[in-house]
């Protein structure tokens, strides 16, 4: 089933940490296998942010030696950092097997994430200039705590809480997902893409990379493949009603953006609530409520709708 | 049913009454609850465990820190009690609430409703001041529900009776499977309106979108404003002088009708020309096929 959310303010920044984690709590009987949030919040200029995993959260209870192989591919990883003359300013462990980084750096990021990525075990959840993308195993009150997002400034944010039922439940798997290697995009996905492996297959000969086997994914690639042709995000929306057969609503976030498509049948549910002030929308409307308990009016866009919004 | 009396319906357990209704061997034959009805007995025409209730008895609750299940089982309690006029406050897009009344009873809600709102009930009237979500009252048999603003998808699905009426517009799949009673959208509605419908009637006075009324059996849909594209099997039909007076007396009665009347509105019936219309043999259908 899964929900999604989505918030975006007009013009001013606000703790989009914890509403999206009220309206995630709000959709967790929707999907309690994870959550993940992408967040836009405010960074210094040419700063990088960088979210990564170094193992799977299982692999913690299960893993011998797991904490020694951690602190190697930590290790590994600013060193490659180093090696492609990125200037590490921060660097924190959000939980043992997830980090935060903030990094300057002006040479190619593609070249530079897909040499991280070769490190066993090590996968890049963001890299972007106001993009944090942060999802682990739990309801959303639970990794809100765990990473400390209560407190998250931002102006921007789309959030997921998942039920797993064409993958894995694991970090791997959730959502968001970052449209590798593009710059601050990020995708939340509820429904079921139908040609998922021809379109795949599609996208992999085009020289793209996938890191699971979750269809949601390649809403991710094919935004991210549009976007670096030059495609704006409202028409590559409009594409993917066209072109992804299925079922499906998503909502897509840039740097500055938010945006939303339906399928052609209008099957996966999304309310929406507009105002001078911000947008909010959710699989459900209690989300909303969860944000905004006075008495608002809503709507679902229909079927092959298309929106984007400007924060 | 013969030889069961009201009286002693009403002192049965649920599982009695089950069998004594005719219901126990339903899981097995397929067939569905059968009560012949006699029109000189006032009683077959409400539920006999259904409680009495007195309209001028009126409480209101509020519904912010209660769960749906909590507020399900007050409202059940309260209607045992005699309460006849109910009035739910902040529900806040809850789901699921004032499903399964199948008694008289003036329930309003002022705030909207999530998913299921007013499902399965047979005679309340039902007033909602805001939206509701997916499958508002369905598989309603009778009674009246009122949305002020806007509703989601399958809005009346497998409607059986009763009036639904909402203010603002629906989204996709209005009225699917619906078997009867009527569908009121004082504004626009989405895709796949009327699909396979069975019976009863849809009134849409704004926009109709794509593929309305697809593969309809029976009953009739009307729209005001412009359908995007009709369906499978969905044709346009012609109005009669009865119809014309049923469609503005209807629409008056939910202060909906268009100032400039129902004249402009399009009638849409289904074409009977689907598989389902014939009466040949599966075997017969694959040698023409």
């Amino acid at each position: 089933m899964c929900g999604i959310a989505g918030i975006i303010h007009r013009g001013k920044s606000s703790n989009v940490g914890s509403e999206m984690t009220a309206m995630l709590q709000a959709l967790k009987h929707r999907g309690p296998d994870s959550t993940g949030f992408a967040i836009y919040g405010e960074t210094k200029p040419g700063d990088f942010l960088m979210r990564i995993k170094v193992a799977e959260k299982e692999d913690m209870d299960k893993g011998h030696g797991i904490l020694d192989r951690i602190k190697e591919r930590i290790s590994e990883v600013d060193k490659r950092l180093r090696a492609h003359d990125a200037t590490i300013k921060e660097s924190e462990n959000a939980t043992a097997y997830a980090l935060r980084y903030v990094i300057s750096h002006d040479g190619n990021i593609k070249e530079m994430a897909q040499h991280l990525e070769e490190i066993d075990g090590v996968e890049i959840l963001s890299l972007g200039n106001r993009l944090e993308l942060i999802k682990d195993l739990g309801d959303a009150a639970a990794v809100s705590e765990a990473y400390g997002l209560g407190s998250y400034e931002g102006t921007h944010a789309i959030g997921h809480a998942r039920m797993a039922t064409e993958s894995d439940v694991d970090i791997r798997s959730a959502h968001p997902y970052w449209a590798f290697p593009y710059n601050d995009v990020s995708v939340v996905h509820n429904g079921q893409i139908t040609n998922y492996w021809s379109m795949r297959r599609e996208m992999e000969r085009r020289g793209h990379r996938f890191t699971s086997d979750c269809d949601s994914e390649l809403l991710a690639v094919f935004t991210a493949h549009n976007l670096a042709h030059g495609v704006s995000l409202e028409e590559s929306l409009r594409r993917s009603v066209q072109e992804i057969d299925g079922v499906f609503t998503y909502l897509v976030a840039t740097e500055n953006q938010l945006g939303m498509a339906k399928d052609a049948m209008a099957a996966k549910p999304l309310v929406l609530y507009e105002s001078d002030e911000l947008i909010a929308m959710a699989s459900e409307e209690v989300a909303i409520r969860a944000i905004l308990p006075q008495e608002i009016d809503t709507h679902d866009p229909y079927d092959e709708e298309v929106r984007v919004w400007q924060a | 049913m013969a030889g069961v009396s009201d009286s002693q319906l009403k002192k049965m357990t649920q599982e009695e009454r089950v069998k004594a209704l005719g219901m126990a061997t339903e899981q097995l034959s397929g067939r569905s609850l059968f009560i012949e009805f006699n029109a000189d007995e006032e009683d077959r025409f409400t539920y006999p465990w259904a409680p009495e209730v007195d309209f001028n008895k009126r409480i209101e609750i509020n519904a912010d820190n209660m769960a749906s299940t909590a507020l399900n089982e007050k409202m059940r309690e309260l209607m045992t009690e005699g309460y006849g006029s109910i009035v739910i406050k902040n529900p806040r897009g809850k789901h699921s609430l004032g499903v399964g009344i199948l008694n008289r009873l003036n329930l309003i809600f002022e705030g909207s409703l999530g998913y299921f709102a007013v499902g399965l009930i047979d005679g309340p009237n039902v007033r909602i001041k805001g939206r509701v979500g997916w499958s508002c009252a369905e598989n309603m048999m009778s009674g009246t529900v009122v949305i002020e603003k806007n509703a989601g998808s399958t809005f009346g699905a497998a409607l059986r009776g009763g009036d639904l009426v909402c203010g603002g517009s629906v989204g996709s799949r209005t009225g699917i499977d619906m078997k009867g009673g009527t569908i009121i959208v004082g504004g626009d509605a989405g895709a796949l309106t009327g699909f396979m419908m069975q019976r009863g009637r849809v009134i849409i006075c704004g926009n109709a979108g794509k593929n309305l009324g697809d593969s309809m059996y029976d009953g009739t849909i009307y729209v005001g404003g412009e359908i995007r594209s009709l369906g499978v099997d969905a044709v346009p039909g012609e109005f009669t002088d009865l119809e014309h007076s049923w469609l503005s007396r209807k629409l008056r009665q939910f202060e909906l009708l268009p100032e400039k009347g129902v004249d402009h509105f399009t009638k849409i019936i289904a074409g009977k020309q689907l598989w389902n219309y014939d009466n040949l043999e599966p075997t017969e259908k694959k040698l023409i096929l």
